[in-house]
């Protein structure tokens, strides 16, 4: 218990320090907000529009891939480390479990959610 | 209190102030090393040899305004930079960084020299510094500012991408170590193979470690990695609307981050703080030595290398990395099993 408790007072320690640098640094600081100031940067010119338009699609699949595979991380953990008692028959587990991964990757490999550089109407 | 107690106190406080002073070393080793290889000078009028120049840096954006766009979500805008240090300072607190000690005798029983002793270590870290991504994503969508949308966006595509080699990287030390706690992996690369070559896992896993670095750059967002704050195509990626404090902070999480990674890569592959001439309980100034080494591969790579352009970054993180370790974790597994190491 004394481990974990060591990590939420580090978590506080990180957390304290950074809310009093910003507040400190907000009494320092002048505060002498104008338009121009106040809006957002756009190389010099007037910004057009929201910033929060629509995004490319590219960025969900990547999510969605990444938690796939992610669990998969997640799921070698316990068995690297129960691997010494699994032997070979655990070894086969893994190629097996990885063979059927390996479908879904080479389907979304194929399918070209993995490319950024092709231009796509 | 008991002395045990209060031992574990001094070392929390210690870890805290060092990572501190890290992202100040950090700040001004990147400066001097960027104008060694360049062949300028670097900071030198602040102090001896510039050495007072993270204060002074510390001290003038103390003093700045900070700016915050109208459309900006003021919470949310204030919370990412406090997020990003925060999981920087919580994920070395699993680190170990020196062998069990009890102080020259002062405490009954060693306690190991780290701020937390849990026997999960490399899942907190993985956790935490997933933690990271959080702070980026939430700056760069409360900014309302396309610049930092964009960054962000990038930014997150990036590291969940590498987050995948990083962790199957971790999973072939875990196989050799069969352990999750860090100073049982450091303690068990002890000893030498033929007497001389020491027992350091990079040496059974050199892909792994190659792997390990990579995907660490880019979870750091470093160059040649650094996406998320490209200047030419983004002004400064997810804090273009940041100013005074709340930008330092995103620096300093960066940098502590940068430590973090060196220190992990540390323990899980170079041995820890195991290594020739020193005894035992000096083996932290080991530690120190092979962490300021891969930082200063950090800061060398940065001034060398180009930045990729994003395209081959995902397909390099997908198409190449990703393979890489999944083929060099099963191939450990069959060398664990085969060799019944």
């Amino acid at each position: 218990m004394q481990g974990w408790l060591s990590i939420v007072l580090m978590i506080a320690l990180g957390a304290a320090f950074a809310v009093g640098s910003v507040v400190l640094s907000g009494l320092f600081g002048p505060r002498r907000p104008t338009p121009e100031k106040e809006a957002p940067y756009e190389c010099g010119v007037p910004p057009v529009g929201d910033a929060r338009e629509r995004m490319s699609v590219k960025f969900y699949l990547v999510a969605m891939i990444f938690l796939l595979f992610d669990i998969e991380v997640a799921f070698l953990y316990p068995w690297a480390l129960s691997l010494r008692d699994l032997g070979w028959t655990g070894f086969v587990q893994i190629v097996v479990f990885m063979l059927i991964l390996l479908a879904g990757y080479a389907y979304v490999w194929k399918k070209g959610a993995l490319d950024w550089g092709k231009e796509r109407a | 209190m008991s002395p045990t107690l209060i031992a574990q106190i001094v070392i929390l406080l210690f870890v805290f102030f060092m990572l501190l002073n890290s992202a100040a070393i950090m700040v001004y080793v990147e400066r001097k090393v960027a104008a060694l290889l360049q062949q300028r000078f670097g900071p030198y009028l602040t102090g001896p040899h510039g050495l007072l120049q993270p204060l002074a840096d510390v001290i003038k954006l103390m003093f700045k305004e900070e700016l915050r766009p109208k459309a900006a979500d003021a919470f949310l805008f204030t919370l990412a930079p406090v997020i990003s240090v925060t999981a920087a300072f919580a994920a070395f607190a699993v680190v170990p960084f020196g062998a069990s000690t009890t102080f020259f005798g002062l405490l009954d029983h060693p306690i190991p020299l780290q701020v937390a002793d849990v026997n999960v270590a490399v899942l907190v870290i993985f956790a935490i510094t997933s933690m990271g991504v959080y702070g980026i994503v939430l700056s760069g969508w409360s900014s309302n500012s396309k610049y930092a949308l964009l960054g962000g966006l990038r930014s997150s595509a990036q590291m969940i991408s590498y987050e995948l080699s990083y962790g199957m990287a971790l999973g072939a030390v875990l196989l050799l170590g069969n352990s999750l706690s860090l100073t049982e992996l450091v303690n068990g690369q002890a000893g030498y193979w033929f007497h001389v070559i020491p027992r350091w896992f990079v040496f059974l896993q050199p892909v792994g470690f190659v792997i390990f670095m990579i995907a660490g750059i880019a979870e750091t967002n470093r160059a040649p990695f650094d996406f998320p704050e490209a200047e030419q195509e983004l002004v400064a990626g997810y804090h273009t609307e940041y100013s005074s404090m709340r930008f330092a902070m995103f620096f300093m999480a960066e940098y502590i981050n940068m430590v973090t990674v060196s220190a992990v890569a540390t323990d899980l592959f170079l041995g820890g703080w195991h290594g020739p001439f020193l005894p035992a309980s000096l083996g932290w100034i080991w530690f120190l030595v092979k962490v300021g080494a891969l930082l200063f591969f950090y800061v060398w790579m940065r001034w060398t290398l180009p930045r990729y352009r994003y395209d081959q970054l995902m397909s390099f993180g997908w198409k190449v990395l990703l393979p890489i370790a999944a083929l060099n974790l099963l191939v450990t597994a069959a060398g664990v099993i085969y060799f019944g190491a």
